[in-house]
């Protein structure tokens, strides 16, 4: 029993995964891949953050009567990697909106169509 | 937070995908806070809640809401997903258990940080020391990162929007598109 | 968009000024409290863009221009990595901040604040400059959509 609740927290982590990973490969429509891209994110962020926590600490900001604080150093790759992330996935609908004006669809599927036409 | 997963595999409509996939952000949020990352849960809920919900729609409002359903049957992507999920939980055998101090991620250099941020940088905030005074090459990669999306999103949209070549698809589709 | 909602731009108008306090106070306090460029830089361009929305695309350029954005992108990141070179003039490492102050402690809080600086520049104004780019198009859509409408009537 204290197994499965030790590695719960990977367990979400790599259902999320899964999730986000079978919305990229699954689905056609690019909104929903990135979308999909952005769930398989932030299942990492979770990866990082959580064997950072340590049980019993408190968020690591130095103050009086704290001895315990949890890792800072997932804190901080995670925090640049969710703006970097926002920054991706904009590229990414930046294309889709390309995509759209020069086809007319954002469905993979009609796009093999289009070009298999030409 | 796995419920609103299952919903945006399920939701054909994009709206109700970029609605749950905000909610998903605030609930990712609400985790990090639990997880003592108040830094993180603050960026997230500001990007991923706030940021990218609007960028979302309105590249919905630019596109198409609907999404076609799909033309084959999802069983090769589901084996792939299920097989690398089962791999993915296997190896969580080996890792240490959740809220360990002494796992091995909390014996590196964290201790150090967490010893000697505040008289060092004089900024109790271990998470804003670590992040512009120790591990600035990081920072300043990432800032890059952001510089070159940014100079990308800007030469894609702002570069001749006259569409190339009109298939008979579209000409139809666009008042509709507009309504919403 | 939402221009004729009277409750929506009273309560845009009462909330902006808020937002960006929030904003510098997170850019600020990261020092002592959660926060720090990122956020900040986040928080500020919020505020920009729900000004976007609610009044339209140009009010807000009128605020901040395509221009000065386009300006600040670079400008940030120029921020931080001039000041690692300062550190190096100093007879530093790269990016390291001690000779900024008397003692090392002042200076390594200087740089920080510095650096940060540099953060909230670059990630605030991409991220207007996203909003913007995304949010002419859909005005753009929008027009040629209104000029269809009224082809259709006549």
């Amino acid at each position: 029993m204290t197994t499965i609740l030790a590695d719960l927290n990977y367990w979400v982590t790599v259902f999320l995964l899964v999730g986000g990973l079978y919305i990229v490969v699954a689905h056609g429509n690019m909104i929903k891949k990135l979308v999909g891209l952005s769930i398989f994110q932030t299942s990492v962020y979770l990866l990082f953050i959580s064997p950072g926590k340590v049980l019993g600490g408190t968020a690591p900001i130095i103050a009086e009567g704290f001895d315990v604080y949890s890792n800072p150093l997932p804190h901080v790759l995670i925090l640049t990697a969710i703006v970097v992330g926002v920054a991706t996935i904009a590229l990414g609908l930046a294309l889709v909106v390309r995509i759209h004006k020069s086809y007319g669809t954002i469905e993979e599927d009609e796009l093999h169509d289009l070009e298999s036409d030409a | 937070m796995v419920i609103t997963v299952v919903g945006i595999i399920r939701a054909h409509n994009l709206f109700a995908v970029v609605m749950l996939g905000g909610v998903y952000s605030f609930l990712m949020a609400t985790v990090m806070v639990i997880l003592d990352a108040v830094d993180v849960s603050m960026t997230e809920a500001a990007v991923g809640a706030g940021m990218s919900t609007v960028l979302l729609l309105a590249v919905l409002h630019l596109t198409q809401t609907r999404e076609a359903p799909l033309r084959h049957t999802p069983a090769i992507p589901l084996i792939v997903c299920l097989l690398t999920g089962g791999a993915l939980v296997y190896g969580t055998l080996d890792l240490p258990p959740f809220g360990e101090a002494n796992a091995p991620q909390n014996q590196h250099v964290a201790p150090y940080y967490i010893e000697n941020a505040e008289h060092e940088t004089g900024s109790p905030n271990i998470v804003t020391a670590v992040l512009a005074s120790y591990r600035g090459y990081d920072t300043l990669g990432e800032v890059t990162v952001i510089f070159t999306a940014g100079i990308g999103v800007l030469i894609l949209l702002a570069s001749g929007l006259r569409p190339r070549r009109r298939k008979n698809v579209d000409s139809e589709q666009d008042p509709k598109d507009n309504a919403a | 968009m939402m221009r004729d909602t009277i409750i929506l731009r009273v309560v845009t108008k009462l909330l902006l000024p808020v937002i960006l306090i929030f904003a510098l106070y997170v850019q600020f306090h990261g020092d002592y409290g959660p926060g720090g460029g990122f956020q900040a830089g986040v928080a500020a361009a919020a505020a920009i863009i729900l000004y976007g929305m609610v009044f339209g695309i140009p009010a807000a350029q009128h605020v901040i221009s395509k221009s000065v954005v386009q300006i600040m992108i670079p400008l940030g990141v120029l921020i931080f990595a001039g000041t690692g070179v300062a550190g190096l003039l100093l007879g530093e490492n790269y990016l390291n901040y001690s000779p900024f102050g008397s003692h090392s402690e002042a200076g390594q809080h200087l740089g920080i604040l510095i650096v940060e600086a540099g953060v909230f520049i670059t990630v605030a104004s991409t991220m207007l400059a996203i909003f913007y780019g995304f949010g002419g198009l859909a005005d753009e859509a929008d027009a040629a959509a209104a000029e269809k409408s009224e082809e259709s009537e006549e």
